[in-house]
């Protein structure tokens, strides 16, 4: 929508804005009750878990399989869910 | 020049929005729903203005997606009234939190229950505490010259905050005055092009709203008080510029009617502004010295001006056409809170609550209640700071 009839004079004041980057909010994998751990034997590289994860903290790699970011990951157990070969399973943090 | 058209209240909005070149209009078609929008989607549908009419499920929805256009840079606008407005009320405080440019006229009607469609200010009045500027016309040329300033104001650097521009439902709202509009070309050199202070750009991801530490949230509300401080000095240069455009200057955010020598003033906003000029005109010639003070804008509150009319004044009297239950009419609080900072002898103030759910209120009521009112004075003694006044 952004037209050439647009004036963009910012603003003085304080407005609630925020460029999104990573760790913006702290290490939040320290909100995590449950550790998902990848089986790689078991893990048929189908990329649900990167594609599910809310958080975007797994990458899955042809060669190496899945790898997790457990400084970000919340272990919210989605990826784990959605895993068709059983590789993902949730171990509770010590 | 301009041209003159019969046109009610409702058309004056749809024309006042169609002549600023509003680019997104979004709407729920239902009552309370008003024939603001349904005249938009004529001078869509005929392409007498390029804009886009998004119909949505629901008001909440309404000024949700007029926040989204906003925010991506339209100039967008959207109409409601009573019910409507209530269930909008969680988007009226994010659209003025976000510091987003919006206009969205209110046709102002009571609140259910019991159901009732007649006017009052009650839903208007309640926008009090949003952090939108409320301004509120008195007639049909007024709401027009109303709701094309409501833009150029919205969109000033120094306040960047939505404004809700109201009218009585039925009494503008339905009827029909001669209204002069602008020419187009001299509109738009006075309007100019849309501004605002940030916009959404797929290019560039943009948190809009987020989780905000308690210190953070502070200061942005604290900014919000500060702008509408600004916005009285705009609301000022706006009109004075429009004047200038247009021989209609009203006087900012009040307009004073035979001020200068009155010894009592009355207040009112609104149309039945119209019916208490009225009633002092006639008892003015009668010799009472009394002026009115027409509410304009009631956020920013015009304190500076409305004590530089009561300062030395004998007594004023606050006319309200909402109220806010176990304490008294907005209006009236308003101004004895803000009378307070200037003065420890205050004059009598009376606050009078009438014409709630439509019940009419004409000229001779209020020449009965003014003339009353100056009369107890005048005899040195103390009226009832506050009257319901009804009558069947």
């Amino acid at each position: 929508m952004v037209g050439q009839d647009l004036i963009i004079e910012p603003i003085k004041y304080r407005v609630p804005l925020s460029k999104p980057k990573k760790g913006v909010a702290g290490k939040t994998g320290f909100w995590r009750t449950e550790r998902p751990v990848v089986d790689k034997e078991k893990c048929v590289k189908c990329w649900l878990c990167e594609i599910y994860c809310p958080v975007d903290v797994i990458r899955v790699e042809p060669e190496t399989g899945p790898t997790i970011d457990y400084d970000y990951c919340k272990g919210c157990g989605v990826c784990s869910n959605v895993c068709p070969s059983g590789a993902i399973t949730m171990v509770p943090e010590e | 020049m301009g041209k003159l058209v019969p046109i009610t209240g409702n058309y004056a909005v749809a024309y006042a929005a169609k002549m600023a070149r509003v680019q997104v209009v979004a709407a729920y078609p239902i009552t309370p729903q008003t024939s603001i929008v349904e005249k938009l989607a004529e001078f869509i549908e005929s392409g007498e203005l390029d804009a886009t009419m998004i119909r949505v499920e629901s008001e909440h929805s309404a000024l949700a997606a007029t926040f989204g256009a906003a925010l991506a840079g339209a100039r967008a606008f959207t109409a409601t009234s009573s019910h409507g407005l209530l269930y909008m009320h969680e988007w009226v405080h994010w659209t003025s939190r976000a510091r987003v440019p919006v206009v969205m006229a209110i046709v102002t009607r009571t609140i259910g229950t019991p159901w009732n469609i007649w006017p009052d200010h009650s839903d208007f009045m309640d926008q009090r505490d949003t952090g939108w500027i409320l301004g509120f016309g008195m007639d049909n040329q007024e709401v027009f010259d109303l709701t094309v300033q409501a833009f150029k104001i919205s969109e000033d650097p120094r306040v960047y905050l939505p404004v809700m521009i109201g009218l009585e439902g039925f009494i503008l709202g339905h009827t029909t005055m001669p209204v002069e509009l602008p020419d187009q070309k001299e509109l738009d050199d006075w309007l100019g092009p849309r501004r605002q202070g940030y916009v959404i750009d797929g290019r560039e991801p943009l948190a809009i709203g987020n989780l905000a530490w308690p210190e953070d949230t502070e200061e942005m509300f604290m900014d919000i008080q500060k702008a509408m401080e600004e916005a009285k000095q705009v609301i000022k240069e706006v009109d004075e510029s429009y004047g200038k455009l247009t021989g209609r200057k009203y006087g900012g955010l009040i307009q004073c009617i035979g001020c200068s020598n009155a010894k009592y003033v009355a207040i009112a906003m609104g149309a039945w502004a119209g019916d208490l000029i009225e009633a002092v005109q006639r008892l003015r010639d009668e010799g009472y010295p009394v002026g009115v003070v027409r509410i304009r804008f009631v956020r920013p509150f015009p304190i500076e001006d409305l004590w530089r009319i009561i300062n030395g004044v004998k007594g004023v009297i606050v006319f309200d056409r909402a109220i806010s239950f176990g304490a008294w009419g907005q209006i009236y609080t308003d101004l004895v809170a803000g009378l307070a900072q200037y003065t420890r002898n205050l004059p009598v103030i009376s606050n009078i609550v009438a014409g709630i759910g439509g019940v009419n209120v004409t000229h001779t009521d209020f020449y009965k209640l003014v003339k009353n009112f100056v009369d107890i004075v005048e005899k040195g003694e103390q009226p009832p700071v506050f009257t319901w006044y009804h009558r069947r």
